[in-house]
């Protein structure tokens, strides 16, 4: 069972080989080595862009207006059953959103206000990490993190992964009927129907995005309480408001690193 | 050899008859399943996963255990355990069959399986679980088999099957390891998140997969002239009772750090388990019946003078301990990490009927394998005493 000195020496330098590339890092967490650098925060590629959202809830935005926008366009199903439902967009009360930070003593305002809660699009997405099939992965030119709907096993690793319960399972046949279609909703015939079996989430509208438009739910604000843009600009908009204004994301100790700020 | 598994007594085809039929009613509700979707089952947007995965992790640690046969036997030469090592390897064999039938149950797109040899994902654990588990299955196919052979010719094993055998020990303690990683890997998961989950994974395997192999030796006295001899199963029981307590000693440790640190996250999984979150206790009784057998099948171990001549005893010892590791394990384990979900809700799982048949009808094709792989076995075994 000796090991001799040669077979020593060349896992010696194999290891050393791979700590030296980083190759274990890579391994572990894809993506993360080209984007290292000192601090929490990962450096961009050059040129790389960053998506990320303000969602300012001091403003008296119609926050339903964009929850629709976003669902009818995407034909996200009305499922009431709540084990079942569905969802890309939604409102959840303080203490589900920033759970640990709320108190007994929060103001009543904030303690009745229903914030708006998406994917995060992390930086360090836990949900690409654990997926086994690639069907979740993050777009290295902009950050978004995608789906793919037809690569997708429907493990719900990823549900177990994501610390936000940003994402949502097709227990059941989707596709809109008349179970489904409520309210005088119709069915949006651009966007691809969706299947059974797999897991879905909001997408920051990349459909849209790569036309150069904004995401749904963004151009359905009247007041400018969600504002979209490129987090790697220092110039965009978004960048200019985080400067000014006082800004916190959910779970930063979790390391995903998500490009929702919220102010409250 | 395998022809073997073709004849037997008319209770072995009783047995077999009754496995077949709850096999049957399994299919029948799989096929439901496949055509409508996992909707049919009880989980949730809260609880992805459920019985399936739950007894996916029980079953790898029933499979694992194979090992304490195993590496006794070939690394220290201990000869006890060369009668029944076949019948741990075969035990392993049926174990991570289940194993991987309960995983394509789980799955939202079964016909997709494959994706994930297609696009190999070396950052998801999934995707090395799926390595060890078929692996470990090989490995186990080709040494139990191989044995066997050579114990029906009464030669000794060729010597290129040792690197397999061999291979097979750390393999062993990877596939639980591995699968220990599927659920200590996750952010946000405070129940989950816990480096002492593979050790405890481990001493859990190695305590409930041998108990479930002495009972199997004491039903095969009974049934045929085979007999694994007093000292086997004494040192089997010996292996049992110290890995129990060492489980036991784990869990405690995690219950010191959640309560002692104080820190919310950490606590409401365990007050979930073991007395009920915003009057959500739907595990409790589970949680605490399964504290009650494990503790008392310890002490009885550790007290009650004989025991491991008494065969009745025994049996039932072992029972209680396997009954409540498979709670612990096979419920408590997976359903506690849902609860509360990120969004800090606590939302109950209750299985559904055909989600209830599947698991059966995936246990009764195990126990389908096992009977028929211990069939050939022990024909075998009968011939050479005559
Ligand atoms: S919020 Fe969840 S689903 Fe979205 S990128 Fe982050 S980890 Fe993934
Ligand atoms: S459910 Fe789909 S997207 Fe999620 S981890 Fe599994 S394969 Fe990846």
């Amino acid at each position: 069972m000796a090991i001799d000195r040669r077979d020593f020496l060349k896992v010696a330098g194999l290891t050393t080989v791979i700590g030296l590339t980083g190759g274990g890092l890579e391994l572990l967490r894809p993506g993360d080595l080209d984007a290292s650098a000192p601090g929490h925060e990962p450096a961009a590629a050059p040129g790389a862009k960053q998506w990320g959202m303000l969602v300012d809830m001091s403003r008296k935005e119609n926050w339903q207006a964009c929850i629709e926008a976003c669902h009818n366009l995407h034909n996200v199903p009305s499922i009431d059953d709540k084990k079942e439902e569905i969802k890309w967009i939604w409102q959840a009360p303080f203490q589900e959103v920033f759970p640990g930070s709320e108190s007994a003593y929060m103001s009543d305002v904030m303690k009745a206000r229903q914030f708006m809660v998406l994917c995060n699009h992390c930086a360090e997405p836990a949900c690409v990490r654990v997926c086994p099939t690639k069907a979740t992965f993050k777009r290295p030119e902009d950050g978004i993190v995608m789906m793919d709907m037809h690569r997708c096993i429907g493990c719900r690793f990823c549900m177990a992964g994501c610390p936000y319960g940003a994402r949502s399972f097709n227990w059941r046949e989707p596709r809109l009927d008349a179970l489904t279609l409520k309210g005088g909703r119709k069915i949006n015939l651009e966007y691809p129907t969706r299947e059974r079996g797999v897991v879905e989430k909001c997408t920051f509208c990349a459909e849209r995005v790569d036309e150069g438009k904004q995401p749904a739910c963004v151009e359905a604000t009247r007041n400018g309480g969600l504002v979209f843009g490129d987090l790697n600009d220092p110039h965009s908009e978004i960048r200019q408001l985080l400067r000014v204004k006082s800004t916190i994301r959910r779970k930063p100790e979790v390391g995903t690193n998500p490009s929702i700020f919220y102010v409250v | 050899m395998i022809e073997r598994a073709l004849t037997g007594s008319s209770r072995y085809y009783g047995w077999m008859t009754l496995l077949g039929g709850l096999i049957g009613l399994g299919v029948i509700s799989y096929a439901y399943q496949y055509n409508t979707g996992l909707g049919i089952t009880g989980m949730s947007r809260d609880v992805s996963w459920g019985l399936y995965i739950s007894q996916f992790t029980f079953l790898v640690g029933v499979a694992a255990s194979a090992v304490m046969l195993v590496l006794p036997y070939y690394l220290h030469n201990y000869k006890t355990f060369g009668k029944i090592v076949v019948l741990g390897e075969f035990l392993a064999i049926a174990s991570v069959t289940m194993c991987l039938l309960f995983i394509l149950a789980d799955l939202g797109k079964p016909m997709r399986a494959l994706n994930v040899i297609l696009h190999p994902t070396p950052n998801s654990i999934l995707f090395w679980d799926m390595v060890v588990l078929n692996g470990y299955l090989f490995l186990n196919v080709l040494c139990g088999w191989v044995a066997l052979l050579s114990e029906k010719k009464e030669v000794p094993p060729p010597k290129w099957i040792k690197p397999f055998i061999y291979l097979s020990i750390p393999w062993a303690v990877s596939i639980h390891t591995v699968t220990a990683f599927l659920y200590a890997g996750l952010p946000g998961r405070h129940f989950w998140l816990t480096a002492i989950m593979a050790p405890r994974f481990l001493a859990s395997a190695f305590a409930g997969g041998p108990a479930l192999l002495i009972i199997l030796c004491l039903i095969v006295k009974r049934v045929s002239k085979f007999d694994a001899g007093k000292e086997a199963i004494s040192k089997l029981t010996t292996i049992v009772t110290y890995a129990a307590l060492l489980n036991i000693f784990f869990v405690l440790l995690e219950v010191f750090t959640a309560f002692y640190s104080n820190i919310p996250g950490h606590m409401h999984t365990l007050q979930y388990l073991f007395a009920g979150l915003h009057g959500h206790a739907q595990l409790v009784p589970w949680m605490w019946t399964s504290t009650i057998l494990g503790v008392g099948a310890i002490l009885a171990l550790l007290t009650v003078p004989g025991l491991r001549e008494k065969e009745g005893l025994l049996a039932l010892t072992c029972g209680a301990l396997f009954i409540s590791l498979w709670i612990d394990k096979g419920l408590g384990l997976v359903l506690g990490g849902f609860v509360p979900s990120p969004m800090e809700a606590v939302t109950e799982y209750h299985p559904s009927a055909p989600e209830i048949l599947i698991t059966i009808g995936i246990w009764s094709i195990g126990f389908f394998i096992l009977s028929a792989l211990y069939r050939v076995a022990i024909s075998i075994k009968e011939e050479k005493m005559v």
